[in-house]
């Protein structure tokens, strides 16, 4: 009789199929004002908490730098993120429709979660233009990218996205002849052309020239606004140049939050982590 | 399509010099006399066909591992399915004709003392059914195979060694003459395909025209796909697949479909071979033999497909030579020539070229 009930919800016709559902072609949905909601995380490898129930929100437009020594968490934070380290507990929302955990690398990506990663990633056998190509937004299963073409439109796109980063004259080249910054500005290209709606900037100007810095300062607040950027960084003074808003993660969890100058006068800020390193 | 080829020029040559040996061959063995010197015998138009067989295996396992990375070390798995799925049908063609005189019932099995036809051989007397087979026998193995590993992010090394595992476990089960494919002894004393006799001088230029048809036409296939955008993600995967993944495209599906389709192309090449040389056994599943299709890659170049052609056609030349005047040298040779071109040529002869085009 059970077994009939059931078979009878099954085939009930008001009824969709979990499975029929499309999950990975949800527009976000940040009627809110929030893009992410990061809630009670926790995840521990091998007994280390790396994660320590973790609460942090994003705001829709916002650009937002995450500070905190080494080993407070930043990377795995960014790995739960994207999907590629599932967390112990908690959950992790996108919009407030979209729930992250439950996604795949792809789909993540596909939803409107760019990343960034620490080393420049780049495909180095393809040119600038290949790889912006290949990054751009759209259909991405295997048989609607095996008959790609790119339209007029698209070319454009990237032809812009190459001045936006300042790389036109190397269109043409090889992605691994560029130098360090140059594959970092390819790599900010490469999330442009996926056109997210949350930006996540691991480490974007560890190994840069000062006036690499410059650069990658102007184009990453030129972001914000159509973009929600979460920036990872070390340096002080490129934090100190960009944050309207800063968040210190001390093992695994949020120490403090506020403006650069609320942060650098928090007395616990100062303990575990500017005073670590002598000065502010 | 025009454009494609434009662009490519050792593409253009290879398909041209495809296309020379394909009229030539034939005519120079049906219309010059035995004793003329331009001759070429009837042996060497079945060799011939037999490497270029190989040269079609060569460009799957390029496709596989010059394109997308994966170092498959069990590709001659695919190849041999096809080719036993091509000699069942061959084996069915017998047909009285065999030492027993079963009409239907391989001799085999008669010797065996079985009565009756297992299931699986069903349908393979009719040669369109034969040739779905020779494509999807290999193919879902590979579906199937890559669908687990691919799923389970095996990658490198760890997924050579199992797919060296898989070739050696289906040569094990090969091996059993319960399996009902001829045991040890595999199958062999084929007497006609088609209709046509395969002792025919005509039957065997047909084949070997076939071979280079199938060669020309799969490294055309192969090319359309390494030129699309597909294969300009198949080239990201292999040389970053974290960040392809986090770009939006699911690595695993783009894998599985380059995986398959390269089982596919092998298993065609097994079919092609099987009718020339007349004999398929677990041997061909041996793990030595799809170590060195790799070879034959390595030796070409890789990532270039005709690369892999010309390696091929290169190191089984080579092998039938030396292990006619030298057999003890043979597996010394392809195992100096292996570490020598790795050390020396790390692109194969083929970098030889390109990099004089470069300089001049």
């Amino acid at each position: 009789m059970k077994a009939l009930d059931q078979l009878r919800n099954t085939m009930r016709r008001d009824r969709v199929f979990d499975f029929m559902l499309q999950t990975s072609s949800l527009e976000v949905d940040v009627s809110h004002g929030t893009i992410l909601y990061l809630e009670d995380i926790s995840v521990s490898f091998d007994g280390f908490k790396a994660i320590n129930n973790l609460n942090l929100y994003i705001d829709a437009g916002e650009l937002r730098c995450i500070i905190g020594p080494n080993g407070a968490g930043k990377t795995t934070m960014m790995d739960i993120i994207t999907g590629k380290t599932r967390p112990d507990s908690g959950s992790a929302y996108f919009g407030q429709n979209i729930d992250l955990l439950h996604l795949s690398e792809p789909d993540i990506a596909q939803a409107g979660i760019g990343r960034k990663f620490q080393k420049p990633t780049v495909f180095e056998s393809h040119t600038l233009f290949e790889n912006l190509e290949l990054a751009m937004a759209g259909d991405k299963r295997v048989w609607p990218t095996l008959i790609a073409r790119l339209n007029s439109q698209q070319l454009e796109r990237i032809d812009e996205v190459l001045e936006i980063i300042g790389l036109q004259e190397h269109r043409f080249q090889l992605a691994g002849s560029l130098s360090h910054g140059q594959k970092q500005w390819l790599e900010i290209g490469m999330l442009l052309m996926q056109d997210p709606k949350l930006l996540l900037v691991d480490e974007p100007v560890a190994g840069m020239t000062h006036q690499e810095m410059d650069r990658t300062a102007q184009l990453l607040t030129s972001l914000a606004g159509q973009h929600s950027v979460v920036v990872v960084e070390h340096d002080m003074d490129f934090v100190r140049s960009i944050a309207r808003k800063v968040t210190v993660l001390h093992q695994g969890s949020v120490l403090a939050e506020g403006s650069m100058n609320e942060v650098q006068n928090d007395p616990r800020v100062v303990e575990v982590y500017l005073g670590e390193q002598g000065e502010v | 399509m025009l454009k494609m080829l434009k662009a490519d020029r050792g593409g253009l040559i290879f398909l041209a010099m495809l296309l020379l040996i394909a009229l030539v061959v034939p005519i120079l063995n049906l219309f010059t006399a035995a004793d003329n010197p331009l001759h070429i015998s009837t042996y060497t138009v079945a060799l011939l066909g037999k490497y270029l067989a190989f040269a079609l295996l060569a460009v799957a396992v390029d496709l596989a591992w010059g394109y997308l990375g994966i170092l498959s070390l069990g590709h001659g798995a695919f190849f041999a399915l096809g080719g036993y799925a091509m000699g069942m049908y061959l084996m069915r063609q017998i047909g009285e004709r065999g030492v027993y005189g079963d009409p239907i019932l391989p001799d085999f099995m008669v010797f065996l003392n079985w009565h009756s036809l297992p299931w699986f051989w069903y349908g393979f007397d009719m040669f369109w059914f034969a040739m779905l087979m020779v494509m999807a026998l290999p193919g879902v193995l590979a579906f199937v195979f890559g669908w687990l590993a691919f799923r389970s992010r095996v990658t490198g090394v760890y997924l050579s060694i199992i797919t060296q595992a898989l070739t050696y476990a289906l040569m094990l089960a090969f091996f059993r003459n319960e399996m009902g494919f001829g045991g040890n002894n595999g199958l062999t004393d084929f007497k006609d395909i088609l209709g046509f006799s395969l002792q025919e001088d005509t039957t065997r230029i047909a084949l070997f025209v076939a071979s280079a048809l199938a060669l020309a036409l799969a490294y055309l296939a192969c090319r359309l796909i390494v030129t699309s955008r597909l294969g300009r993600v198949a080239v990201a995967i292999r040389d970053a697949e974290d960040r392809t993944r986090f770009t939006g495209y699911k690595v695993e599906h783009v894998k599985l479909a380059i995986f398959t389709f390269s089982a596919v192309l092998a298993g065609i090449a097994g079919a092609l071979y099987v009718p020339q040389v007349g004999i398929i056994n677990p041997g061909e599943f041996s793990p030595l033999n799809s170590i060195e299709i790799v070879i034959w890659v390595a030796v070409g170049g890789r990532a270039t497909l005709y690369g892999a052609a010309a390696g091929a056609l290169m190191v089984n030349y080579g092998k039938t030579y030396f292990t006619a005047a030298l057999p003890e040298v043979w597996l010394f040779a392809l195992g100096a020539l292996f570490v020598l071109v790795t050390i020396f040529l790390p692109k194969g002869v083929i970098g030889l070229f390109k990099a004089k085009d470069k300089t001049s």
